[in-house]
């Protein structure tokens, strides 16, 4: 098997499988909330029934509007080949560094907020402009925490982390914890959950991400929609490869690559249940709150840097 | 037998959640979470003395972890919770500045801490030398707490959390103080305590309200 059919197979496999995490979560919400809830090839169902649909577009909508679902997918498939998932070592692994990273999201926020704003509706833009100040506080706080990670593996390459993370004998490290708990809170608020924001949502004054896409319909919304679920399993695949990554494959053999995979999917099951657990749990925080929830999570990530070179430094 | 090198990376643990209980006490917005984190930092404050006693094989510690264990994680958040019912003062905590910025003024003090102590911790051999800078980072906290404060109630919190990051110092420094001043100090704050909750009476009764302001006006 040479590496890049590894790298395509890898990257194909989360973004075939984003559809049914998706479904799984869902699943698990409907079952504490003692509903049956849909089955779990149900967001297939809704992905092809968009994908057949034709587009509508509000009046006006510029090329900008048909071209942002495709960057925004575009972009977090990208994400996707970049992150290791099964294997430590991909051929493109030397480009998954954090910060290209952030900055791919950062390019799909960007143009979803465009897509908004450029129909021009209230709630478009209303949505755009509480997602830029949102993302304005997660951004520096996710890229805080995930340097406290980096400063303990002396890298900001992903590969490198991850393999840092495995071999390293670090025993017990706050800072790892502080930087855990700092990209939990963020990776809650980046892919849009409860209590951050509620993606079921219909209420339109409670909408973020919701409000951007209201205009969206047929494929294009199908983009979005799927970009979006691969957004959540990219989250989880890269906080359980980073800071739980026993099990990934580090030789390229097919039976390590096989266990990979069983443990991975294991280990995502598991954090889809305490999300949907945490879901149930709790409600939506009021929209003024979110600041100081991101605000927490940023001083989390510093409290995480202050112990890593206080109490780990050189000593 | 436990190696050197975990119970030092135990000692660092306790310290870094010692430092995220003095942040959750100042981030706090109502009276009840306020004392719910006080007192897990009394508890962690036993814990930390229990591991000290234990690395430095030094018994006459796990007195004074019994003793901030009783006292600071149990009995001085009930008294305080029990004056906090009692004078009906279970509502927001009125911070002066808004909390986070406060917040961010105390991760600026940690760094102010840890520049001021590095000199000391080259001077140190001990194996929790790195634990200085967040004993006094927690001090200042504390009076961190204290300033920003506007009720009675929340600035004597603030006061004892600089207490327990005082004896946490201690500990965590010197391997403890003589016993006999660790017992002293321990009823000393415990009266206190005691007397504090008069001084609320007096100031609710004298001015209708715990809100300090008023004492300044005279």
């Amino acid at each position: 098997m040479t590496p890049w059919l590894l790298n395509i197979v890898q990257a194909l496999l989360l973004i075939s499988l984003a559809p049914l995490s998706a479904a799984v979560l869902k699943k698990m919400k409907a079952r504490l909330q003692n509903r049956r809830g849909p089955g779990l090839l149900q967001s297939y169902r809704d992905l092809g029934k968009l994908f057949g649909k034709e587009p509508i577009l509000p009046e006006g909508a510029s090329w900008i509007f048909r071209l942002a679902p495709y960057i925004i997918f575009a972009a977090t498939a990208l994400a996707c080949a970049i992150v290791p998932v099964l294997l430590v070592q991909t051929p493109l692994s030397a480009a998954a560094d954090v910060i290209t990273l952030v900055g791919l999201f950062a390019l799909a926020r960007f143009f979803t907020a465009l897509g908004a704003m450029d129909i021009g509706t209230a709630f478009g833009g209303m949505g755009a402009s509480r997602e830029m100040t949102f993302s304005a506080l997660a951004e520096p706080a996710m890229l805080m925490g995930v340097f406290v990670v980096s400063m303990a593996a002396e890298s900001t390459n992903l590969s490198t982390m991850i393999h840092t993370m495995l071999n390293g004998h670090f025993g017990l490290r706050p800072s790892l914890a502080f930087a855990l708990a700092a990209l939990l809170l963020v990776a809650i608020a980046e892919t849009g959950r409860i209590p951050v924001d509620n993606p079921s949502t219909h209420l339109e004054l409670t909408m973020v991400h919701e409000a951007m896409i209201l205009e969206y319909s047929g494929r294009y919304l199908a983009l979005i929609e799927w970009a979006n679920q691969m957004k959540l399993l990219l989250f989880m695949t890269l906080l359980l490869n980073l800071f739980c990554p026993w099990g990934i494959a580090e030789e390229k053999t097919a039976p390590a690559l096989l266990f990979a995979a069983e443990l991975l999917a294991f280990k995502s099951v598991f954090l889809l249940g305490l999300l949907a657990l945490l879901e149930t749990w709790m409600a939506k925080m009021r929209i003024f709150r979110l600041p100081e929830y991101l605000g927490t999570a940023f001083l989390i990530a510093i409290l995480g840097m202050l112990t890593h070179y206080i109490l780990e430094g050189t000593a | 037998m436990i190696s050197h090198e975990f119970l030092k990376q135990l000692t660092s643990l306790a310290a870094a959640l010692f430092l995220l209980t003095a942040f959750a006490i100042l981030a706090q917005r109502h009276m009840r979470a306020l004392l719910g984190w006080f007192a897990i930092q009394g508890i962690l404050l036993a814990a930390t003395s229990a591991l000290v006693a234990f690395a430095a094989a030094s018994p006459e510690l796990y007195i004074s972890a019994l003793l901030a264990l009783l006292l600071k994680g149990f009995l001085m958040p009930w008294l305080l919770w029990r004056i906090v019912v009692h004078l009906g003062v279970n509502r927001e905590v009125e911070p002066l500045i808004n909390i986070f910025p406060t917040l961010l003024i105390a991760a600026v003090l940690v760094l102010f801490a840890y520049y001021i102590s590095l000199p000391i911790q080259k001077t140190s051999a001990l194996m929790t030398r790195n634990t200085i800078a967040i004993g006094l980072a927690c001090v200042l906290i504390g009076m961190l707490i204290m300033i920003t404060r506007r009720k009675a109630v929340t600035q004597v919190v603030g006061y004892l959390a600089m207490e327990n990051a005082l004896f946490f110092t201690a500990t965590a420094a010197t391997h403890g103080m003589p016993l006999v001043v660790e017992i002293g100090i321990a009823f000393d704050v415990l009266i206190a305590a005691l007397i504090f909750g008069l001084f609320f009476f007096q100031i609710r009764k004298t001015f209708d309200s715990l809100d300090l302001s008023h004492l300044e006006r005279k």
